[in-house]
């Protein structure tokens, strides 16, 4: 005689990882705040353009604000944040590849 | 006596296309992970195309069109805010399906597409600008390397628009609900990237002379 329980739900921890945050995605009102940061940050490139900085100096604070508002979307809006670490892994993977080819590349060129 | 628990998984976790599963023996979603996959070696395929740029820009006869002479940064400035606030509609648009609000989903599904269409319109009349000006995609090294950046960051948008828009109907038509959340937040991943290349492309060409 054997008993068959059927459970619909899978809690996260249960179902591995994939989920295991998605209850603990930001409210909206975060996000919105997340937007606003954005916004800033963006605002404050695009002065680098108004107040006329140039060479080493623009490049040494637009690069570190680049990272941060792609780090932000990736992190939040995207959810690499709260999710496996698997996709994180992918992605970073792809892009790390992609970093270390086209530096290499632009080094050949000598583009620096 | 041997007890057997069958599990069925949560919706959010199996809604494929079709809202059947597409879970693996990992745990996480087959779907979502083939995106992510997708989404890396997109970042080879951008790469490719900034670096040509980079290369290129400066490459140009003495005299002829250049960076300097067509970009009108507080225009590029204003639809790139618009293409980041995308990113904002599109998260709302996730967040609403997940908690079942199919309404507030579509309000967002459309803002998002419309904003994403404001961005492509702009784009547009930055290129007509710049033909005008005399930088066809012919006229030198850096207009070609200019325009095939752009335009295929643009076609991206444009495919994202009409993935959105097909959401959008889907909706109307009744189509797609809580279950199906994975499939919003599929496109909403697609949508966000080309937000992140577009962060990297507005401070390398445009913001960096």
């Amino acid at each position: 005689m054997s008993t068959v329980s059927e459970t619909h739900d899978v809690s996260p921890a249960a179902s591995g990882d994939a989920h295991a945050g998605a209850h603990d995605h930001p409210s909206d009102l975060k996000y919105v705040k997340i937007a606003i940061i954005l916004a800033v940050l963006t605002a404050a490139e695009v002065s680098t353009y108004t107040f006329d900085i140039t060479g080493g100096l623009l490049v040494a604070i637009l690069i570190p604000m680049m990272i941060v508002k792609f780090a932000i979307v990736a992190g939040y809006f995207m959810h690499l944040k709260f999710d496996s670490k698997m996709f994180t892994t992918m992605f970073v993977a792809g892009l790390t590849f992609a970093v270390s080819v086209y530096c290499v590349l632009l080094t050949i060129f000598e583009f620096w | 006596m041997a007890d057997v628990a069958v599990a069925t998984h949560a919706p959010a976790e199996h809604a494929g296309d079709d809202g059947h599963g597409h879970g693996a023996s990992t745990g996480i979603s087959n779907t979502k992970l083939a995106m992510w996959l997708f989404l890396g070696s997109e970042c080879l395929l951008f790469g490719g195309l900034i670096s040509t740029y980079l290369l290129y820009k400066n490459r140009i006869a003495e005299g002829s069109i250049g960076p300097k002479d067509v970009f009108d940064i507080p225009f590029t400035s204003a639809s790139s805010f618009v293409l980041l606030m995308s990113s904002l509609t599109m998260v709302l648009a996730l967040s609403a399906i997940q908690r079942g609000d199919e309404r507030a989903n579509r309000v967002w599904l459309l803002t998002t597409a419309v904003l994403g269409s404001i961005f492509i319109g702009g784009q547009i009349y930055e290129f007509t600008g710049f033909y005008r000006e005399g930088l066809g995609y012919t006229t030198n090294i850096f207009g070609s390397a200019f325009y095939t950046l752009t335009g295929f960051h643009g076609v991206h948008v444009s495919i994202g628009i009409i993935m959105l828009m097909s959401l959008f109907v889907r909706s109307y038509r009744g189509h797609l609900h809580q279950a199906q959340a994975e499939t919003v937040e599929i496109i909403g991943l697609y949508w966000h990237f080309v937000d992140v290349v577009w962060i990297v492309i507005f401070t390398i060409v445009y913001l960096i002379p």
